[in-house]
């Protein structure tokens, strides 16, 4: 048995399918990937992602240490603003990546499942003589993520912070349902939404108050083919100790004239060097799905691995992301794929697969 | 309750004998477990099989699996329809989601797939 959120029980009593994530007995989907994730692309879909990792900063120097750890630049945050960024290590490679968030009155870290005790170790290594207290929130609270279109129907009034002002990439500490929570114009999926942590104890009100208000729970699955149509990277398969972040598109993401962090060095050798792989995406002509580990072929030989690969719900065809050598990058390049055996078919294309319309 | 009037292989593919001909297909059971089928990929006629060899793949959103021959012989039909719109298995898989027909080697085969009732105590402990 792995660690269980808050929301386990309401997810086996509903018929999820659990399985396990990083630790954790996660549902992976209630009834289909596919309409779960058309909930989402057209109506709103409700996550439970209490597994993620919740850091608060706190103290003095929890800029400092943020700063330290942290490829993105914490200090020109406004508050109440979220920011994603990478965490490396001192050869570049990606640790995690993160969302730092500020408040009037410190800061906080949503970080993955699978990383959250590496990257506690990591940030007490790298502590020096800061005077900053580190809280791991995880286990103490609930997080859900309400997503799609109709999320700021669902969301509104349910806070007392006016959902409908807060802009995207922003939060705000406020009172959900009479309770204190956060509420954050953020998720992982492609769409409009928000992420809702509050106390543990409440998580289960605040879920069944989603569904009454006709958000579809939906599980792993879907989360996974809805980032993967955003081109969204997921830790251990876009994202690794041996990928750096300006290989996997992130590059946006990395601030070298912030000052010094850990990882910085090796990234100012790294960011132009062109003999690396770096993330492309995929299109199959066909219909089988190129997954994690498909070999990526040109001339015969192998130029690069797929790291992520489903069938595109919105599109009705296999999609992967995957990183390829130097020569093979442009999109328009076409590139046979090992599919067990067969070569098939596929072109780099742009990504994202999907945008959602503004 | 499974169909009565078919066998089973544990690899969740029924059975159904008409003379020397099998027509084969996979359970609902099967297809609850994969759900979001998106490709089914079937042998070509005049492909011979043993007993358990692989006749094709079925893919879902989440994994591909091959699809087992639950009598030998050789296959004299395939459900082309499947290719087109596999969700076709989902709805009907023991009607309109038959897959292949097979001319079997031995009738005798048949006689060491699960009956109805040995595959209903099989899926029921599957599906805890």
């Amino acid at each position: 048995m792995g660690q269980r959120t808050i929301l386990y029980d309401w997810h086996a009593s509903h018929g999820a399918r659990i399985v396990d994530f990083a630790g954790w007995d996660m549902p992976v989907q209630y009834t289909t990937i596919l309409e779960e994730h058309a909930a989402v692309r057209n109506a709103v879909g409700l996550f439970d992602i209490s597994h993620m990792g919740r850091l608060s900063f706190n103290g003095p120097d929890a800029l400092a240490l943020i700063q330290k750890i942290y490829t993105n630049n914490a200090a020109t945050m406004k508050d109440g603003q979220a920011r994603y960024g990478l965490v490396c290590n001192d050869l570049g490679g990606i640790k995690d990546d993160v969302l730092v968030y500020r408040w009037p009155y410190g800061w906080a870290m949503v970080v993955n499942a699978s990383n959250r005790t590496k990257i506690v170790d990591w940030i007490h290594a790298s502590k020096g003589g800061l005077n900053v207290e580190l809280q791991d929130q995880t286990l103490s609270t609930c997080m859900v993520a309400v997503q799609g279109p109709k999320a700021l129907d669902l969301v509104a009034g349910l806070t007392d912070a006016d959902a409908r002002k807060l802009a995207y990439y922003y939060a705000a500490p406020t009172r959900c349902m009479g309770q204190q929570a956060v509420l954050s114009r953020t998720g992982y999926t492609g769409e409009d939404g928000f992420e809702i942590m509050i106390g543990k104890d409440h998580g289960v009100a605040l879920w069944e108050e989603f569904v009454k208000r006709g958000a579809k729970p939906c599980g792993l699955g879907a989360r996974d083919t809805l980032r993967l149509e955003a081109a969204m990277p997921l830790y251990g398969h876009e994202l690794s100790e041996e990928i750096d972040p300006f290989q996997a598109g992130l590059g946006w993401a990395v601030k070298l004239d912030k000052g010094d962090f850990r990882g910085k060095d090796a990234l100012v050798r790294r960011q132009n060097d062109a003999s690396l792989r770096r993330r492309v995406g995929l299109e199959l002509k066909g219909k089988r799905i190129a997954r994690e580990g498909a070999v990526v072929k040109a001339n015969g030989g192998a130029v690069g691995v797929v790291t992520s690969g489903t069938h595109s719900p919105t599109f009705s065809r296999p999609i992967a992301m995957g990183y390829v050598d130097p020569a093979y990058q442009k999109v328009g390049t076409s590139l046979p794929i090992d599919i067990r055996g067969n070569d098939e078919e596929a072109v780099v294309v742009p990504l994202p697969f999907y945008k959602r319309a503004k | 309750m499974v169909p009565t009037n078919l066998r089973y292989a544990e690899t969740h593919e029924w059975a159904s004998v008409e003379g020397d001909v099998c027509t084969v297909g996979i359970t609902k059971f099967a297809v609850e477990q994969l759900t979001d089928v998106v490709f089914v990929e079937l042998n070509k006629i005049g492909k011979k099989l043993a007993v358990k060899d692989a006749f094709g793949q079925i893919e879902s959103v989440k994994s591909v699996n091959d699809l087992y021959a639950p009598v030998a012989g050789e296959i004299i039909a395939r459900n082309e329809a499947l290719e087109k719109d596999p969700t076709i298995v989902s709805g009907d898989p023991y009607g309109k989601g038959w897959m292949i027909k097979i001319k079997m080697t031995s009738k005798g085969d048949i006689d060491s797939l699960l009956t109805p009732e040995a595959y209903e105590k099989q899926i029921a402990s599957q599906a805890h």
